[in-house]
């Protein structure tokens, strides 16, 4: 074992795990006062439920001795999972770092459904999706005997496991769940920018961890990850910004906060594989399908209300294929990709695409359809009316506390004598 | 010349808005109120704290209209506004003594008809 290595994963599992909360907020922001709770909560609650049956069974699933499909049972309940080594750090530590890659990826799929799903009905989907499509397809990728990891797919930090695959299950619940209730007959804003910018910068800030500790060490290959994962966010940001104001006149901060995002998303597969000068023009190109791809789907019937589709599946399918273009041996020491005379990664590189948003896809469609068997996957549309914060939650987000009565006992009240008197006089 | 106040759930303020708009009522002003209209009080918990929010959020929206607009604009907030369970609110519908368009001066039944329409008074 190294233990600067340790060092730096332990950081950087710590630094994942904070994008949970940054993507809270970056989602929070976004939609409407009265569902903001309900929105980052969706978030929140993965912390726990994701975290927990990671640890339980889904680290097993993905990473046990098993298949090349699947793995086996030998870390169910964390059995083996010890401070022995596991390349150069302690097994347990790179369990933690896992869990906070399949903690951020259910909550990436909220983004298509916020506002309307049912509280109950998305902590079952998530549990069974964490366990049924994320480990399945992080073992393909990351496991020595999976069959895309044998094959030589190029997926530095999760592009294919974590962004195309959340994006494709965004795809197919917005579907599933369908538009909200008065979508594209009135417009749904924004009603906190700035924790849409806060969200951003922090996903950014955690980022370098996501992207930078998927060296697992503290190895120059992690100093080449944490420089283009700077690099590419920040060209993807130029080139967002242009596109904005070429098209509107102005730059606009939504705009901002969603291009740092599909810059990030953009890197994630080629982080380590590409030479820094590569992921400027990566992030740059990155930009343009997913900018035109957020414009044509709000004037389609698909309702996915935070545009994951448009951010993280076809950022992340972007930047998968583009890590089979410019990924570079004499930079990282893994392959070389189609501007370096080798037109084949390319190949592979389409094929884990295309395989994840297969099975993803498949397989989140029959989840959703089985979890609504269970309960029902929308709340009442009474409810989604009221907004889901009182609703599923029974709090609100801002509120001036006027007229909350003290509840001591199931039903006595204390009511303090002007409210008292302020509640007479509404109803008189 | 009548002031239509409507008092109703803030969730139907859009529907409201759009049953106006088709019914080619013009002009008017919204605020958010609290109130009490005899409905089930929320429940909500803080940290194990419970309370009843005995005032809800409400939209107030006032709108005055030349006596042949009174009942276009009633009969489109009592379609729009309403749910059917306690708590939709409440139309007053009040004499209005006189009125000035600020920008022109312009006074009582020319002041509420949308500039571009032809008074009929």
């Amino acid at each position: 074992m190294n233990q600067a290595d340790i060092a730096w994963m332990l950081v950087s599992t710590a630094l994942v795990l904070l994008m949970t909360p940054a993507l809270a907020f970056f989602y929070g922001g976004l939609v409407r006062s009265k569902n903001s709770l309900n929105t980052m909560m969706m978030s929140f609650v993965s912390l726990g439920v994701v975290g927990v049956l990671w640890a339980l069974l889904g680290y097993s699933l993905a990473f046990a001795p098993g298949g090349a499909f699947i793995g086996g049972l030998d870390h169910a309940l964390l059995r083996g999972v010890n401070l022995e080594a596991k390349g150069t750090i302690p097994h347990v530590l790179f369990m933690c770092f896992q869990g906070t890659f399949a903690i951020i990826t259910a909550a990436l799929i909220s983004g298509a459904i916020v506002e309307r799903m049912r509280f109950s009905a998305y902590l079952v989907f998530i549990s069974l999706w964490t366990l049924c499509v994320y480990s399945p397809i992080c073992h393909w990728v990351w496991a020595s005997d999976g069959w895309l990891f044998t094959w030589g797919a190029l997926d530095f930090a999760g592009g294919t496991v974590v962004h195309v695959n959340a994006g494709v299950a965004a795809f197919v619940a917005a579907i599933v769940l369908g538009p909200r209730k008065d979508y594209a007959r009135q417009a749904f804003l924004p009603h906190n920018v700035p924790f849409a910018l806060l969200g951003a910068g922090l996903l950014w800030f955690g980022w370098f961890g996501f992207n930078a500790g998927s060296a697992l060490g503290a190895t120059p290959a992690a100093a080449l990850a944490f420089a283009t994962t700077m690099l590419a966010p920040a060209a993807a940001l130029v080139v967002w910004t242009l596109l904005d104001l070429m098209r509107n006149g102005k730059i606009t901060a939504v705009g901002a906060a969603t291009g740092i995002v599909v810059g990030l998303v953009a890197i994630t597969p080629a982080a380590g594989h590409i030479s820094p000068i590569s992921a400027i023009l990566l992030g740059g190109i990155a930009a343009i399908p997913s900018y035109y791809g957020l414009v044509f789907r709000a004037r389609t019937r698909l309702d996915d209300s935070l545009d994951v589709v448009a951010a993280h599946g076809v950022g992340g399918t972007v930047g998968a294929l583009l890590t089979g273009v410019f990924s570079e041996k004499a930079w990282s020491g893994v392959a070389d990709g189609l501007l370096f005379g080798n037109p084949g990664q390319l190949g592979i590189q389409a094929v884990a695409v295309g395989a994840t948003l297969l099975y993803s896809g498949v397989v989140t469609f029959g989840l959703l359809k089985l979890v609504g068997v269970l309960v029902p996957l929308r709340a009442e549309a009474t409810d989604e009316g009221l907004g889901m914060d009182v609703t599923q939650h029974g709090e609100e987000a801002y509120m001036d506390g006027e007229g909350a009565i003290l509840v001591l006992h199931e039903r006595e009240a204390v009511v303090s004598p002007a409210l008292a008197s302020a509640a007479a006089g509404g109803r008189s | 010349m009548k002031l239509v106040v409507a008092i109703f759930r803030s969730e139907r303020l859009s529907a409201v808005l759009e049953e106006l708009y088709r019914a080619d009522v013009q002009g008017l002003s919204i605020s958010r109120v609290q109130g009490h209209g005899g409905e089930r009080e929320q429940v909500e918990t803080y940290r194990g704290t419970t309370v009843k929010m005995e005032l809800s959020e409400k939209s107030r929206l006032e709108i005055c209209v030349s006596n042949h607009f009174v009942d276009p604009t009633v009969k489109a907030i009592l379609k729009a506004a309403r749910t059917g369970a306690v708590g939709d609110g409440k139309i007053f519908v009040l004499p209005v003594e006189k009125i000035y368009r600020i920008r022109t001066g312009e006074e009582d039944q020319a002041a509420v008809t949308p500039v571009g329409v032809p008074s009929r008074s």
